[in-house]
């Protein structure tokens, strides 16, 4: 008897309470939008085969990146660790049976769906063209798509990343276990509460936004309009007020899905807990201070950029420590090589530089020749696609095992990673080159001595494709035919391996109280091993 | 290089071409910027060599079968002292001297010689001082410091010359600048790199950088006829400007002759630079920007005249000395700087029209 | 506010039900769903400040552009009706207030009154702001609807608030354009509240009549407590608006 067994039925599913069965429900949505957002990514690459606009219209090209960017940040990236990972595990990581407020979880769960469906309602109305970015006036007042739509679309789908961070923060708060005290909870755990931090204050922000830009485009009002006398940089500062944090609510919570894997397969705490923690906090903190830093050649006054430009130094400065916390809890371990982990180490390598070449905006020197160019595009993707999507992977593997009680099998799940790893870099490594050499994002057309390094990248992006296909096509798989898990095949620390898998609906059969600290490998050795019978 | 044949040398060039990893440097702030991207490049791959080094090395020691038994460290402070204050530091490097940077690609000379550039879907059209028009193109001198002064009548744009290091967003409804002086004659890209609608990346162009000879030689045979203080001075009749801005001392309207570049009062008590921005502000929006002892009955002329009218009136005013006529006259050459341009009437000798006075 | 647990030793999950039935399963004491119920509240409230934020900066910024134009088109509004809305708002923050009380008191008829109270005073701001919005129908001050800048570009032909306000000058046509802006301004913030104030008086409306069947007033206060939280965010955000809106050039 477990969470998924215990009651079958759709409705069982649609209406559920069960955070654990909302989790899943969030997983199979968020596989589908990655997949749609995925083909418009493949439609961008093969149109950059060549340096003519020769695959489709200017139009429908700009409808497909513009497309591409809402899915995978809005649909994806935003709600793909704490929607799945973060609400499953969250309860059990902190010995609770539930979040605090399971109807607003699905709730929130439901306010996504919708937000999907009115995305996909877009697409088949004939797409927007915006760009994700949807600057006025060209928004407002300059293309007919379907900008409405899209505007509620991402209205509803904050909502839903809203009621997600807001029930994190009250569960953290109010619902810990006893002897769970701040210093005992997972990172993982901590940086899910930064991430809430940022989705419950920031994403209200990109509401009102929305709302005044619809309101701009129907009543013609003009408050982001010159000639009306509104100012289209207003737009820009309201816009990425949300949209800078919104980079570190994709991100935080992929961390501490590596502190997690990482300290698992080195079988060692986390170097330099505490530093790690309050990084994470900071990360969430100064985030909401560097959004100019995407204004810098918009003509804001030179006392902006030095502010933007300070600031954003310092924000890089707490990833760079995680990053060495995280070499140095390899330190002296003992270091295996499943699945999980290799996602980790390909993360931590691909964060690296996406990280720095972040740096290299920030310097708003660079960043008058790097901007509005591939080395954008690259550095984002390095560190959303190289760092939070592998971290992703990560944390899926580490706990698949724990959600279905089955194991995927070991020397495909390798292969993909050693893929996705190579795929990944080939198509983006060369847009880094790209961008110094001037190549524009949002380009259909081309120079032609651009053309080379596009055909690597488009190359790369094949292999990637397939690299992100395997997983699929195995855990699938697994679920029938995979090894029967048991409750700690990874033998980890946390409070959601000592029970069995798949959990209970209650989560644990006793009420869980915390009596060491967090990654304590020495408490786990003395447990010894518990066999809590796991049926189904 | 004498040695290298002709076809080695062709085969080098197209490889380095091809394969080139960064843009030609062709203004003089281009080396600057490469010298501090090569900075980054430099202590990114070192950054990246420490962690690759060590993730590897800590793997290959410390894996199961030869380290079968963590040690359990809680942390070092030691450490996290280092790796916060190292990268710390290296950032702030990067931030003072990319600022440094930042002023210098946005703060012209003041002997720069100034350039209109107004972006629209999906072109861009630049505007000689001697009335000399552009489509899609820019001629540019080498060794002399250009000003570009830009502005979008649509929506946002950004001018992008990669050889030269530079890029700045055309934005609605105010004017923003952009300076550099070219080194290397040759042509080089324009891009237009911010999103701006169906046909943005047919919002291309080039960059065309001539000696200073072939320069003059252009302005020559490119010329309309008339320089854009002409035009303006027109404009400025036909909209009847002079009702009210005229030489007589009961006139309803400020005097303009001489008030570019220096310091008005508002009738806020506000003291401001008239600048370029100062008078489109003043032509477009007049109720914000009324000078102080006088009336606020100046009307708006909000859409009754393009940027282009704009920048034809703000380079008349910027060229008044007094109501007298501008002088005619088709030698632009001598709106080059070097010729002490600013603010100084041109030359008074009337050429006729299509002819360059040599 | 508490941040550990009532529950200081292990128990299992399913030992006995010895809780009150409005206590949800995922808790382990009335007083931790009370707790964690609130901050949510709380926080979601937090939210709402950040959404409105985003209006209350636009229009500052505006403002701080287009004095003249904010000023004289404030003097559309009636502050009459601007002191009676606030007036009403804060008597109905009051009567919540008692409703609150009553609940903790578990005096079931004086909650409900109370809740009634409440309901009766929200219609009332309702009711006025409408007037109000009819007013600016009837005078084409709605943006993009017929918007008439006569008022301003000529004072005199608006009898009713030249007398008011008699040292209003005409303004120029680039200035009294950006009338619009703020009566953009005034619907989109007034509106938003009022958006606010209809969902409240909804819910108010379940409220008592769950109120009235006796559900507030065993000792589950939680809802009348969070709901008493939201109706005075409510009132707050009015309490900032007015003095915004209506009293620019009051000082």
């Amino acid at each position: 008897m477990n969470f998924m067994s215990r009651e079958n039925g759709l409705l069982s599913w649609l209406l559920t309470g069960d955070h654990k069965r909302i989790a899943i429900l969030y997983l199979i949505s968020i596989t589908c939008f990655f997949f749609i957002g995925g083909a418009l990514a493949g439609l961008i690459r093969l149109e950059l085969l060549t340096p003519q606009s020769d695959l489709m219209a200017s139009d429908t090209y700009n409808k497909v990146f513009t497309m591409h960017g809402i899915i995978m940040i809005f649909l994806f990236l935003v709600p793909s660790v704490p929607a799945t990972l973060g609400n499953f595990f969250i309860p059990m990581m902190i010995g609770a049976k539930d979040l605090a407020l399971p109807k607003i979880n699905l709730l929130s769960w439901y306010m996504y769906v919708v937000g999907g469906i009115l995305v996909i309602y877009t697409m088949v109305a004939g797409g927007v063209d915006t760009g994700w970015t949807f600057t006025t006036p060209l928004s407002t007042h300059y293309v007919n798509t379907n900008v409405m739509s899209t505007g509620m679309a991402i209205f509803v789908a904050g909502f839903s990343s809203i009621f997600t961070g807001l029930n994190f923060i009250v569960t953290i708060h109010k619902m810990r276990c006893p002897g769970m005290t701040w210093f005992r909870l997972p990172l993982f755990v901590w940086s899910n509460y930064a991430a809430s931090i940022l989705m419950v204050l920031g994403t209200p922000v990109l509401a009102i936004t929305i709302v005044l830009v619809a309101l701009e485009r129907t009543v013609g009002i003009g408050v982001f309009d010159p000639t009306k006398g509104g100012d289209p940089i207003l737009f820009q500062h309201l816009f990425w007020f949300y949209s800078h944090p919104a980079v570190y609510i994709m991100i935080l919570p992929g961390m501490g899905v590596i502190s997690e894997t990482i300290s698992t397969f080195s079988r060692k705490r986390v170097f330099g807990y505490t530093a790690v923690a309050f990084s994470s906090v900071a990360i969430a903190v100064f985030g909401f201070f560097v959004w100019a830093h995407h204004m810098f050649i918009m003509g804001i006054s030179n006392y902006s950029m030095l502010v933007f430009s300070l600031l954003t130094m310092l924000v890089a400065v707490p990833s760079a420590i995680k990053i060495f916390n995280w070499t140095f809890t390899l330190y002296k371990g003992s270091i295996t090589f499943e699945t999980p982990m290799l996602y980790s180490f390909g993360f931590m390598g691909l964060f690296t530089i996406g990280g720095l070449t972040g740096v290299f905006l920030g310097a708003s020197g660079t960043d008058i020749h790097l901007t509005e160019t591939y080395f954008i595009v690259a550095h984002f993707h390095f560190v959303m696609v190289g760092g939070m999507l592998m971290a992703f992977l990560a944390g899926i593997h580490f706990w698949w095992p724990k959600m279905t009680g089955r194991m995927y099998p070991e020397k495909i799940s390798q292969l993909a990673a050693v893929v996705t790893f190579i795929g990944f870099n080939l198509t983006f490594f060369p847009q880094f080159i790209l961008g110094t050499l001037g190549m524009p994002r949002r380009y259909a057309a081309y120079p032609p001595e651009f053309q080379i390094l596009n055909v690597f990248s488009t190359a790369g992006a094949t292999i990637l494709g397939v690299g992100y296909l395997l997983p699929v096509i195995y855990l699938v798989w697994s679920l029938k035919y995979g090894e029967i898990a048991g409750n700690n095949p990874w033998q980890a620390t946390g409070l959601e391996w000592q029970t069995q898998s798949p959990p209970l609906t209650e989560n644990f059969v006793i009420n869980p109280v915390m009596d060491h600290e967090a990654y304590d490998y020495d408490w786990l050795e003395n447990q010894g091993v518990k066999e809590v019978a796991s049926v189904g | 290089m004498n040695d290298i044949s002709p076809v080695m040398w062709q085969f080098l060039v197209k490889w380095l071409t091809n394969f080139a990893l960064y843009p030609p440097e062709a203004s003089k702030i281009a080396p600057q910027m490469d010298a501090l991207y090569f900075f980054m490049v430099l202590v990114s791959l070192i950054g990246l060599t420490i962690v690759v080094l060590l993730v590897l090395a800590f793997s290959v020691l410390y894996r199961k079968d030869r380290h079968p038994h963590a040690v359990q460290i809680e942390g070092s402070t030691l450490l996290e002292a280092t790796w916060t204050i190292i990268p710390l530091g290296l950032f702030l490097i990067m931030f003072v001297w990319g600022a440094l940077i930042y002023f210098r690609v946005y703060t012209p000379p003041a002997n720069a010689m100034n350039i209109y550039v107004v972006g629209k879907q999906w072109m861009w059209k630049a505007e000689h001082p001697g009335g000399q028009h552009e489509i899609n193109s820019l001629h540019i001198p080498t060794g002399q410091p250009v000003q570009l002064t830009l502005i979008s009548q649509d929506v946002f744009h950004s001018f992008s010359i990669p050889a030269f290091r530079v890029k700045r967003e055309a934005i609605p409804g105010r004017y923003t600048t952009v300076w550099f002086e070219p080194t290397t004659p040759g042509t080089y890209h324009l891009f237009c790199t911010q999103y701006c609608g169906t046909d943005h990346s047919q919002m291309v162009g080039e960059i065309v950088v001539l000696s200073p000879d072939d320069f003059k030689k252009w302005l020559a045979s490119s010329t309309s006829g008339n320089s854009l203080a002409q035009d303006g001075e027109r404009l400025f009749a036909s909209l009847q400007c002079t009702t009210c801005h005229n030489a007589n001392p009961a006139s309803r309207g400020p005097v303009l002759a001489g008030i570019y570049g220096s310091k008005v009062t508002l009738s806020t008590g506000q003291v401001v630079t008239a600048d370029d921005a100062f008078i489109r502000e003043s032509i477009l929006f007049p109720s914000q920007q009324i000078s102080q002892g006088y009336a606020p009955i100046m009307p708006t002329f909000q859409g009754q005249i393009s940027e282009e009218g704009v920048i034809e009136l703000v380079e008349y005013i910027k060229s008044l000395d007094s109501y007298n006529r501008v002088r005619q006259t088709t030698n632009t050459t001598e709106l080059l700087p070097g010729s002490e341009r600013t603010g100084a009437p041109v030359q008074t000798q009337p050429a006729p029209q299509g002819k360059v006075n040599q | 506010m508490s941040d550990s647990p009532a529950v200081m030793h292990a128990e299992t999950a399913d030992s006995h039900h010895e809780h009150p039935a409005y206590q949800r399963h995922h808790f382990e004491s009335v007083a931790q769903q009370f707790d964690a119920t609130n901050f949510a509240m709380w926080l979601f409230l937090l939210t709402e400040v950040m959404f409105f934020g985003g209006l209350f900066t636009a229009y500052l910024i505006m403002r701080n552009w287009y004095y003249p134009a904010f000023v004289e088109a404030s003097h559309q509004l009636n502050i009459g009706w601007g002191t009676a809305n606030t007036s009403v708002l804060i008597l109905s923050s009051f009567t919540m207030a008692m409703g609150v009380y009553n609940a903790h008191m578990r005096r079931k008829s004086g909650l409900v009154f109370c809740l009634i109270l409440t309901f009766i005073l929200g219609l009332g701001f309702l009711g006025i702001k409408s007037i109000e919005y009819t007013e600016k129908y009837e005078k084409h001050h709605i943006p993009g609807f017929h918007y008439s800048m006569s008022s301003f570009l000529n004072p005199a032909s608006d009898p009713e608030v030249h007398n008011s306000y008699p040292d209003d000058k005409p303004l120029g046509l680039d200035m009294a354009r950006h009338t619009e802006l703020y009566f953009f301004l005034y619907f989109a913030m007034t509106g938003m509240h009022a958006l606010h104030m209809i969902i409240g008086i909804a819910i108010l409306g379940y409220l008592i009549v769950r109120a009235q069947a006796g559900d507030f007033t065993t000792g589950h206060i939680t809802y009348i407590e969070n709901f008493g939280l939201y109706w005075h965010f409510v009132d707050i955000i009015w309490i900032f608006l007015f003095p915004l809106l209506y009293l620019i050039s009051r000082h």
